[in-house]
């Protein structure tokens, strides 16, 4: 059962890298099954950001709090509750697409069974379907992403936590991808993006960080 | 959580899979114990060894043979995201050590395979010792292969990686090394196999492999945070 409250609670997030703050009072709410657009510059912190509420990285200072989970004391709650999809697909090379898919739906406990299901209907949903049985490290940067967004995907996640999620995609590749990362998918969303003009009109909010700034939500 | 069963499963798989497929570190670490050996037998100018030479000379490989499997046992999570990949799942993290020495013990056993016969072809007049000596490798590649894998986690994210492995390693492999090289000095004996405090130094190999298990097990799940 899910615990009641916001999806994401955020109040004077700090995060340092040695003594250079990447964050620096960064607060926001973000209500279940809603979208929040991170806009920012380069170095803004706003990768930075996605991988603290993914609990990939500890919190500097501030309180964070993700699908009820207090970071970092509760980290290990929130494993396997959260799709990140980073700069880095999370793909082994050597491995297939479909070999991929399975390791990772091992990993997240999925029934073998249910687990081949999902994975063939993931790899049609991003027209993957063909080319899954071929090496991560011979498939292109776009077909990549697209697996990619199958892994973040795959053990349907209650979070999405997306970083330029169309980067490498072609068109029919973003239409693809929408049906699984979109709005629409029924997830809340957090949405890292230099494309404020394709997702900002379907966020719910949005987060502006700058550099020695602080950080405004709107 | 998933189940740590399945998990170890899935990880050791994969990696199996993914030497198997491309072969980045058995053949180096076999070539490398062969290349020695032919080095050892020209350059002490001796066709039979016997006795703490022969276990000298067959440990000394087989352990500089390792670190070449042991540099590489995180590069494919560190390079390809398998780091947060892990991080991300219901599991717990040790399960990740447990099938990362799992991994290496398979290596380490498939370097065997090659590179006993071949020292025993090189070097030995009498292949009695050979049975009994599968007992020590067991136990020597269980320690080598938790403490290697400690190493290797810990030295993956430096940039110095290939230094670092064999700098920590070594020293640590200190203690096995003695135990194993005591315990394989009888059963290399002239004259055949003899077990003279054989059972003695398996314990020091065992007491070993638990303890280097057990820190192994502790402290890995700090060495995966940021």
């Amino acid at each position: 059962m899910e615990a009641a409250g916001p999806a994401v609670a955020v109040a004077g997030l700090r995060r340092d890298y040695g003594d250079r703050p990447a964050l620096d009072g960064v607060g926001f709410e973000l209500a279940r099954g809603a979208s929040l657009v991170v806009l920012g510059p380069n170095g803004a912190g706003k990768t930075t950001l996605l991988r603290v509420l993914a609990a990939l990285l500890r919190p500097s200072g501030g309180e964070v709090a993700v699908l009820g989970c207090a970071l970092p004391a509760e980290a290990w709650k929130l494993r396997g509750r959260i799709g990140y999809l980073g700069h880095e697909p999370l793909l082994y090379r050597d491995l297939s697409g479909r070999e991929n898919l399975r390791f990772q739906a091992r990993l997240h406990g999925i029934e073998r069974q249910a687990a081949e299901a999902r994975i063939e209907g993931l790899l049609r949903g991003v027209g993957m379907e063909r080319r899954a049985d071929e090496r991560v490290a011979e498939l292109s940067a776009g077909m990549r992403q697209r697996l990619s967004i199958c892994r973040c995907v795959l053990h349907e996640p209650g979070l999405l936590l997306l970083d330029e999620p169309d980067s490498n995609l072609d068109a029919e590749g973003r239409e693809l991808a929408r049906e699984l990362i979109g709005p629409g998918a029924g997830r809340t969303r957090v949405v890292v993006t230099h494309d404020p003009e394709r997702h900002t009109p379907e966020a719910d909010q949005v987060l502006q960080l700058g550099i020695g700034e602080r950080a405004v939500v709107s | 959580m998933t189940p740590s069963r399945a998990a170890f499963a899935a990880i050791l798989a994969k990696d199996l899979r993914a030497e198997l497929r491309t072969l980045q570190s058995l053949p180096a670490m076999a070539l490398f114990s062969v290349t020695t050996f032919v080095i050892f037998r020209f350059g002490l100018d001796r066709t039979s060894l016997s006795g703490s030479l022969a276990a000298g000379v067959l440990w000394a490989t087989l352990l500089f043979a390792a670190v070449l499997g042991i540099n590489r046992l995180f590069v494919a999570e560190r390079e390809e995201g398998g780091f947060d990949a892990i991080r991300l799942a219901p599991i717990d993290r040790s399960v990740l050590f447990a099938a990362k020495v799992a991994a290496l013990v398979v290596y380490l056993l498939a370097l065997e395979l090659v590179a006993v016969p071949i020292f025993a072809i090189f070097f030995l007049e009498d292949a009695a010792g050979l049975g009994p000596l599968v007992a020590v490798l067991l136990l020597t590649d269980l320690g080598l292969a938790a403490t290697g894998t400690l190493i290797s986690s810990m030295a993956v994210n430096s940039r110095a990686r290939d230094l670092l492995v064999p700098l920590v390693l070594l020293p640590l492999a200190v203690p096995l090394m003695i135990a194993a090289t005591g315990a394989t000095e009888p059963l290399l004996s002239l004259g055949g196999p003899s077990y003279d405090r054989f059972g003695t130094w398996l314990t020091v190999l065992g007491l070993y492999d638990l303890i280097f298990g057990l820190v192994g097990y502790a402290v890995f799940d700090f060495l995966l945070e940021d």
